[in-house]
């Protein structure tokens, strides 16, 4: 009963915030001040067409920088406390279904590429690393709900976020040695805007970020697939 | 009013009844189910109010990968405390 009484004390509490925002809520015409800096001066300093990507990646890059490694710590920590007990007894799982099996081997590649496509494009369209890499991680979920018995190259992902994770320093350390600070993009040449080799070094550093968050994600994905074996 | 607004006011309306029924609905796999629809119709929300980096990450984790993880972790419960 009181559990209940101070639930709803919570709930009217919230709806008393959002009703005080609500009143005085109007829709901006005008960007603000900061808003207007980006939009003025993204093409001309950091030369990449999509102004959130210039955000996230350089005016706010060590902003990122910590969110890659909250990821690549949760996914360490999953990976120890996942660690198969070496018992592991065959499962016996039904096999996957026709459907399911014909339909990953049509998409499995597509879901990669279109990964692929939103990483490498990230400067350009709306989208980068972490949707790229999330979307590359959905595609290795389809194949592992295909073949739950199959084998990951585990030494492989491994491989590939140990140096996606150091290209990614080590570019904002060249901005530091090169450019005029960490994680800089301008010692690489801006290039034409709106081309796919321009804003210096943003696409490699969303290359490696994509590469980062997907092998990151399917080993997440890996160590949960392989827990369910054991006793 | 216009009429991207008012799609996006019945979808308001459908998630918060839907997330009402993840709270009400008996059986686990059910909730685990709606509240993967929620992200997926939260996620058509953000495409227009005009975010679609952050609709394309809600699109593929909130209903893609999460409701997957909450399947496995629900599996191994089951098989393991009873």
């Amino acid at each position: 009963m009181f559990k209940k009484l101070f639930i709803i004390a919570i709930v009217a509490g919230f709806a008393v915030l959002l009703w005080s925002y609500l009143r005085h809520y109007s829709e901006r015409t005008t960007l603000n001040d900061l808003s207007t800096y980006y939009v003025d001066n993204t093409a001309h300093e950091i030369g990449a067409a999509n102004v959130v990507t210039a955000i996230v990646v350089t005016y706010r890059g060590f902003d990122t920088l910590g969110e890659v490694t909250i990821l690549f710590v949760s996914a360490s920590l999953i990976a120890m406390f996942l660690k198969s007990m070496g018992k592991e007894k065959s499962r016996n799982a039904r096999p996957a279904s026709l459907i399911l099996v014909t339909a990953q081997k049509l998409l499995f590649p597509l879901i990669l590429l279109f990964g692929v496509y939103i990483f490498i494009n990230g400067h350009l369209t709306p989208g980068g690393g972490f949707q790229g890499g999330s979307v590359i991680a959905t595609g290795f979920l389809l194949w592992l709900m295909a073949n739950p018995e199959g084998h990951v190259p585990q030494n492989l992902l491994n491989t590939i976020e140990s140096i996606s994770g150091f290209g990614y320093v080590a570019a904002g350390l060249f901005g530091l040695i090169l450019g005029l600070g960490f994680l800089d993009n301008r010692f690489m040449g801006l290039g034409t805007l709106g081309h796919l080799f321009s804003a210096g070094v943003i696409p490699v550093i969303y290359s490696f970020i994509g590469l980062k968050v997907g092998a990151e994600l399917s080993n997440v994905l890996h160590h949960l697939n392989e827990i369910q074996n054991e006793e | 009013m216009n009429i991207s607004i008012l799609f996006a006011l019945i979808l308001a309306i459908i998630i918060v009844t839907m997330a009402i029924a993840v709270l009400v609905v008996k059986k686990i796999k059910t909730a685990v189910l709606v509240s993967g629809v929620v992200s997926l119709l939260a996620s058509i929300v953000y495409l227009l109010l005009a975010s679609p980096d952050v609709a394309m990450t809600e699109a593929a984790i909130g209903s893609g990968l999460t409701t997957i993880i909450f399947f496995y972790v629900l599996n191994k419960m089951r098989s393991s405390d009873v």
